[in-house]
């Protein structure tokens, strides 16, 4: 018996990959599994090679696995550019149609399956990825009801008769297959998992749940990837509690229509990626000046310019903390988890209104994309809090206008929503005084800056660091953040095997940068390796410039467009001096 | 009920005197009142440009945005809270150059918004570029030979975006103009007014004595049917833009909030923001 494995389904774009993927791992998280996915797609929409790859696992796991049990594959390409990763032992269960064969020196199995031929007997091609994925279960001894259950729910809208017609796809692929194996793979028999509900979903999809929760009932925005999930998440269902998305022009009608909108009282998102929150940069500081919330998710991707537009990268750190010109409050928050992305939402919306401010949340596309096990998500921990916002205006004399910008000891101030009697006042992102009326005073602007910048002096989100220190004094600290914790907790757990104290902090307040909270772990290690996916090394440039201790730090940087592996890491580590 | 004096503010407008918006300031303010208005019930958003302060002018709630922006953050507010009057406005910089884009798309979704457009055909602010609706050969401080691009027609560019209510006014014709905000007010949808503003200080062609000489009333034409799209916009072409009046009205098409699917009619900024467990439970259970 194993507890974990890997399983790879390469093909063409469009030819199934997807749905192949989506019900294989659906049936696998009701068995309550933990699952991990990655997702290696192109800019395209028809052709071009592309895979998906879980990871299967009884205990939480939260990376990519280096090497390969299982590859299913639709064509050839598909064995010759994911072959390498087979372990030893490994099996490829492919389509007989294009006679596949191994590459030399690959010491796996071929099961050869008329994955074409089958579905085309049963009526239409399109029942491929059915053949396929009953073939892959059953070579895994899984019950097969479980599975029948997740090929219902994807049909079922479809009619009975499709429904009937995959079940059977399902049924003549893991006859084949079984046959050609003599009986399921005994090496590859999972362990029973804990049974546990999970949810499975991807970050962008959480994100989307975490907007509902937080009363969010509008986002604009422009399609981009890896941010649209977010979009289509929140145009199917917040209709249903009276809210809409509104696809805009660009992205900066998107910041900009989230501002007249924050402005106005409702709690309103959007969502984009590099190129998007380029466009957004004057936005942004348009709501830091005036004071309005806004939440914004980057879900970032291969830069710079167009880049690589499907592809991992963390690169968008510089110009989150520092876009716009002048100098305004703004929090950047990186969620670290599948189940952050949830909360940190929800908390986003939160800090937006209390502190009057621009959030950004920091994904990273594997983040965003790779779709995993997520605990139950807590109802109890979500709590919506406005921050000063006031119903009501106190009567003052007639023309005189509602202090919306007081200058008050915490720096924020009372906010009135259009429509309430008394509260008029002005909104400019000209400075301003207390009215919000323009001014140019040289006294004003002073208390005024000091006002908005001081704001923030205190901030500390929840978990904004997480920490996972076990040794006093580590030989080494590693710090990352984003999608990277599962694979540097992978490396860690290896290293502290062979004996290499090992301490882990994931930052998670990238913005204002928690200085006084970090300090301390960096003084009591003897060596510091900050891991980040982009080339030059912006998150080790926030320490080191904030904290200090740049002796001690070293980086491990990959800019190549795919994530980090936990054998990558484990190296690094190993063979740092 | 209001009268035009409550939607005045004690501040004095930094445009130059004798500059157009002055009137166009005015007739906000009388056409607020006229169709029953209280000033907490309207906003007021502007961009950037000598037209922009317009927002901190009149006593309403106003937001000064970001040049060429007026438009999506004024949807934005009619968004959050339908039970708003919106009124956007700005220059012909603002709306035609820098915020193009977003006036063909803010046409295009007809949300029930009024655009107040100060069209003086130069850059103001700035002293004295050209600007989209600045006329061929006309010279400026970015163009001394004369500008050797086209002039834009707002008006064109509007009927063929679908818009809606498309009108002009003059700003020395405060009757005309008032008039015409409240009928933007009063449709049910996105109403441009596009408005000719002369500047005094750096436009010396396009002056209050040029526009009584060049424009036509589309009041002394009985017979124009302004619900005619063909005959409206061969009036514009006939016309070179330089008519005023209501020139389009189509009653017919809703605005963009009463297509909204699910949306109420109070507003969203009043309504619940908390979920029931239950529909919590609902939501995550599609994850399983």
């Amino acid at each position: 018996m194993i507890s974990q494995l890997s399983w790879k389904i390469g093909g063409q774009q469009g030819e199934g990959v997807e749905s192949t993927d989506r019900i294989f791992s659906t049936a696998l998280n009701r068995l309550g599994y933990y699952l991990y996915g990655y997702r290696h797609f192109s800019s395209r929409i028809k052709g071009g090679h592309t895979n998906n790859k879980i990871r299967i696992s009884t205990t939480p796991m939260r990376a990519i696995s280096d090497d390969l049990d299982i590859l299913v594959a639709f064509d050839q390409e598909s064995i010759d550019l994911n072959a390498h990763e087979l372990r030893s032992g490994g099996v490829v269960v492919a389509d007989a149609k294009f006679n596949p064969t191994l590459p030399e020196g690959i010491d796996a199995r071929l099961f050869a399956v008329p994955i074409t031929s089958i579905a085309e007997e049963l009526g239409t091609s399109l029942m491929k990825n059915m053949v396929a994925s009953g073939a892959s279960w059953a070579l895994l001894g899984l019950p097969l009801e479980v599975f029948n259950k997740a090929v219902e729910e994807e049909f079922g809208r479809k009619g009975a008769a499709i429904v009937e017609k995959n079940v059977e796809a399902v049924k003549r692929g893991s006859e084949y297959v079984l046959e050609l194996a003599g009986g399921p793979l005994e090496d590859f028999r999972l362990e029973e998992a804990d049974g546990k509900q999970k949810l499975f979903a991807i970050g962008n999809e959480n994100i989307g749940l975490g907007c509902i929760a937080a009363g969010c009932r509008l986002m604009s925005a422009y399609p981009i990837t890896p941010a649209s999930e977010i979009m289509e998440y929140l145009i199917k269902k917040l209709p249903k509690f009276g809210g809409t998305v509104v696809q805009t022009e660009d992205e900066i009608a998107a910041a900009t229509m989230a501002i007249g909108a924050n402005y106005a009282g409702v709690r309103t998102m959007t969502a984009s990626a590099g190129p998007g929150l380029s466009l957004m940069m004057e936005a942004i500081g348009l709501a830091g000046m005036t004071e309005t919330p806004l939440v914004i998710v980057d879900t970032q991707r291969g830069g710079p310019s167009t880049g690589l537009p499907t592809k991992q990268e963390q690169s968008d750190l510089n110009a989150m903390v520092y876009g716009t010109h002048g100098e305004i409050p703004k929090i950047v928050i990186a969620p670290a988890s599948i189940e952050d992305c949830f909360y940190d939402t929800v908390e986003a919306f939160n800090l937006s209104e209390q502190y009057q401010v621009p959030v950004i949340i920091m994904t990273d596309l594997q983040l965003s994309l790779g779709k995993q096990s997520c605990e139950e998500l807590d109802y109890d921990q979500i709590r919506i809090e406005r921050g000063k916002l006031v119903k009501e205006a106190p009567e003052i004399e007639e023309k005189a206008l509602f202090q919306r910008y007081e200058l008050t000891a915490d720096g924020v101030s009372p906010r009135v929503l259009p429509g309430v009697k008394h509260g008029i006042h002005h909104v400019t992102g000209v400075e301003h005084d207390e009215t919000g009326r323009p001014s140019e005073n040289a006294r004003n602007r002073q208390l005024m800056m000091d006002k908005r910048l001081g704001k923030l002096a205190k901030l500390e989100i929840r978990d904004a660091l997480r920490v996972d220190a076990p040794h006093e004094a580590p030989e080494l600290l590693i710090i990352g953040m984003g999608s990277t914790g599962g694979t540097i907790d992978e490396a860690r757990a290896r290293l502290e095997k062979g004996g290499r104290k090992t301490n882990h902090i994931t930052i998670r307040q990238i913005h204002p940068f928690p200085t006084d909270l970090l300090t301390p772990y960096l003084e009591r290690a003897e060596r510091v390796l900050v891991i980040e996916n982009n080339a030059t090394a912006q998150l080790a440039n926030q320490i080191k410039m904030h904290a200090g201790h740049g002796e001690k730090i070293r980086n491990l940087l990959k800019y190549d467009g795919t994530p980090f592996l936990p054998s990558e890491v484990y190296q690094a580590c190993k063979e740092l001096n | 009920m209001a009268t035009f004096k409550e939607f005045r503010n004690n501040v004095k407008p930094n445009w130059c005197p004798g500059c157009g918006d002055f009137s166009i300031q005015a007739a906000i303010q009388r056409a607020a009142a006229n169709v029953g208005l209280e000033p907490e019930n309207l906003a007021v958003v502007s961009g950037i440009g000598c037209s922009g302060r317009i927002s901190g002018y009149i006593h309403a709630y106003g937001l000064h945005g970001i040049h060429g922006r007026a438009l999506p953050i004024a949807q934005g507010v009619k968004l959050a809270n339908r039970e708003l009057t919106v009124v956007a406005s700005g220059g012909d910089g603002d709306g035609f150059a820098i915020g193009m884009g977003h006036t063909v798309h803010a046409i295009r979704r007809n949300m029930d918004i009024t655009y107040i457009v100060m069209d003086n055909q130069i850059y103001g602010l700035t002293k004295g570029q050209t600007s989209p609706r600045s006329a061929e050969g006309f010279k400026t401080k970015s163009t001394p030979e004369g500008s050797i691009e086209s002039v834009l027609s707002p008006l064109e560019i509007a009927m063929s975006a679908g818009a809606t209510f498309v009108a002009q006014s003059f700003s020395s014709d405060l009757k005309q103009l008032t008039a015409l905000i409240e009928a933007g007010i009063n449709h049910k949808g996105f109403s441009l007014i596009n408005v000719f503003s002369p500047c005094v200080t750096f436009n010396k062609v396009n002056t209050y004595d040029w526009f009584k000489e060049n424009i036509v009333k589309l009041e002394e034409f009985p017979d124009y049917d302004p619900t005619n799209r063909i005959a409206a916009m061969t009036k514009i072409m006939e016309t070179g833009g330089l008519l005023t009046g209501l020139i389009y009205h189509n009653q017919t098409r809703k605005p963009y909030e009463e297509l909204v699917s699910g949306f109420r009619p109070e507003g969203l900024a009043k309504q619940e923001l908390q979920l029931s467990r239950d529909e919590f439970e609902q939501l995550t259970a599609e994850f399983k």
